[in-house]
């Protein structure tokens, strides 16, 4: 699952769809994510860096995950 | 007035800058910042606490002119008249009802020497409320379907055709969205009374609401298409704050419309994005909206460019613009005086 190309994002955790016009806001962890999806990090590798780099339980990042990706993908933010 | 090579002066109706705006302003504005030669804007008012009447800034003279339904003729004398003390090289209008006078006066202005570029009558009347079902069918372009009628008896058969809710709209202006039969009698005997007949019932599209401003050169290129969603919306349905998008698909849409029509100057397409990205055309409206400043922040300055064809200029096709670009409109208590609220409501100018 990628990022569509034309969605911007800023480090911050700005997120910007150009084709609709809507934005929002995310928190740092979900700015992380954003930025390897944008990247084209597959999905486990992201798993893996988010738990190298964080002190979380991995079934607590799967399911927070699969949360932010649904997001993401009602967004309309995710290619097809 | 003397004739300057220095001074390009142009006509402009639509000076209602009011909650429901009218584009007059808007137009200028673009005018002022995309045109290299200085300007001398003669503002067209109908009603005589127009905003822009007295926005001495940003129109240097207003005069009064007869309402459209006074007709052609007497629109003519008072440009002649105007004409005299200003030399007018182009008149812009901005209003749907007028357009109708000044598409038909086009040719006598021109041998007066004031451009105009507007759209032919026939190019007017395809995009009309009336017409647009059939011309959408023609032209495999997506819009909501509608039925045309002139008694109430007629909305009882739209209730079969159409179902609830349903949009009622008047000829010109206004468009309510109607839940009940009873709610759509009341939605009739408003706008009808309002705007005359017939009243268009269209089926209600439910999604999200894109508006596109449109250049096209009457030669069957768009010069400059804009898209832009409104971000808040006032209750008579006009943009508050809205922001320039990209996407194709809007893009195309606007492009085969000014294709398939040969459409001359500014129109507004109002579109609807369904969940399921349909695109449905609403609306055109034959001339800018009243946002159209937003186009010439977006670096697609349409009003300048309409100017520079207007008057001889060849104009390329813009090729880019600036995505997320925001207008937020605002209030603002302009102050004037007695003297000169008399003067326009007295002597018709200001």
């Amino acid at each position: 699952m990628y990022l569509k190309k034309n969605i911007a994002t800023s480090e911050s955790g700005f997120i910007f769809n150009p084709s609709s016009g809507d934005s929002y806001n995310v928190n740092p962890v979900a700015a992380e994510i954003l930025q390897q999806l944008k990247q084209g990090t597959a999905l486990a590798a992201i798993k893996e860096n988010i738990l190298k780099d964080y002190e979380v339980e991995p079934m607590r990042l799967e399911q927070d995950l699969e949360d932010f990706m649904n997001q993401l993908k009602e967004a309309n933010l995710l290619e097809n | 007035m003397e004739k300057s090579d220095n001074l390009t002066t142009i006509a402009v109706t639509g000076l209602n800058a009011i909650d429901s705006p009218g584009p007059g302003i808007a137009v200028i504005r673009a005018l002022r910042d995309g045109l290299a030669k200085p300007l001398r804007i003669i503002g067209l008012s109908y009603e005589t606490l127009e905003p822009g009447i007295y926005m001495h800034d940003v129109v240097d003279k207003t005069y009064q002119i007869p309402y459209p339904a006074a007709g052609s003729d007497a629109l003519l004398r008072r440009l002649q008249y105007i004409h005299e003390k200003e030399n007018l090289q182009l008149i812009i209008p901005n209003f749907d009802a007028e357009l109708h006078n000044f598409i038909k006066l086009g040719p006598v202005l021109q041998t007066m020497g004031i451009a105009t570029f507007l759209p032919t009558q026939e190019q007017f009347d395809v995009r009309d409320k009336i017409n647009l079902f059939r011309f959408g069918q023609q032209q495999g372009l997506t819009v909501p379907k509608d039925k045309i009628i002139n008694s109430i008896a007629e909305l009882n058969s739209c209730e079969e055709s159409l179902g609830f809710p349903l949009v009622v709209k008047g000829k010109f202006y206004d468009a309510i969205v109607a839940y009940t039969m009873e709610q759509a009698q009341k939605a009739f005997y408003k706008l009808s009374a309002k705007w005359g007949f017939p009243i268009i019932v269209q089926e209600f599209i439910d999604g999200t609401e894109i508006n596109i401003a449109v250049l096209g050169d009457g030669k069957g290129n768009a010069v400059s298409i804009i898209p832009m969603r409104k971000l808040y919306i006032t209750d008579k349905g006009k943009a508050w704050a809205g922001i320039t998008l990209e996407d194709d698909k809007l893009i195309k849409v606007a492009s085969d419309f000014v294709n398939a029509t040969n459409w001359k100057g500014g129109c507004e397409l109002e579109i609807m994005r369904t969940k399921k990205d349909e695109l449905y055309i609403m609306e055109i409206n034959p001339r800018f909206p009243a946002w159209i400043y937003l186009s010439a922040a977006a670096g697609q300055n349409q009003p300048a460019a309409l100017a520079k064809m207007a008057m001889g200029e060849a104009v390329p096709v813009f090729t880019g613009y600036e995505v997320g670009k925001i207008f937020i409109r605002y209030s603002w208590d302009h102050i004037t005086d007695i003297k000169e609220f008399h003067q326009v409501s007295g002597m018709g100018e200001l």
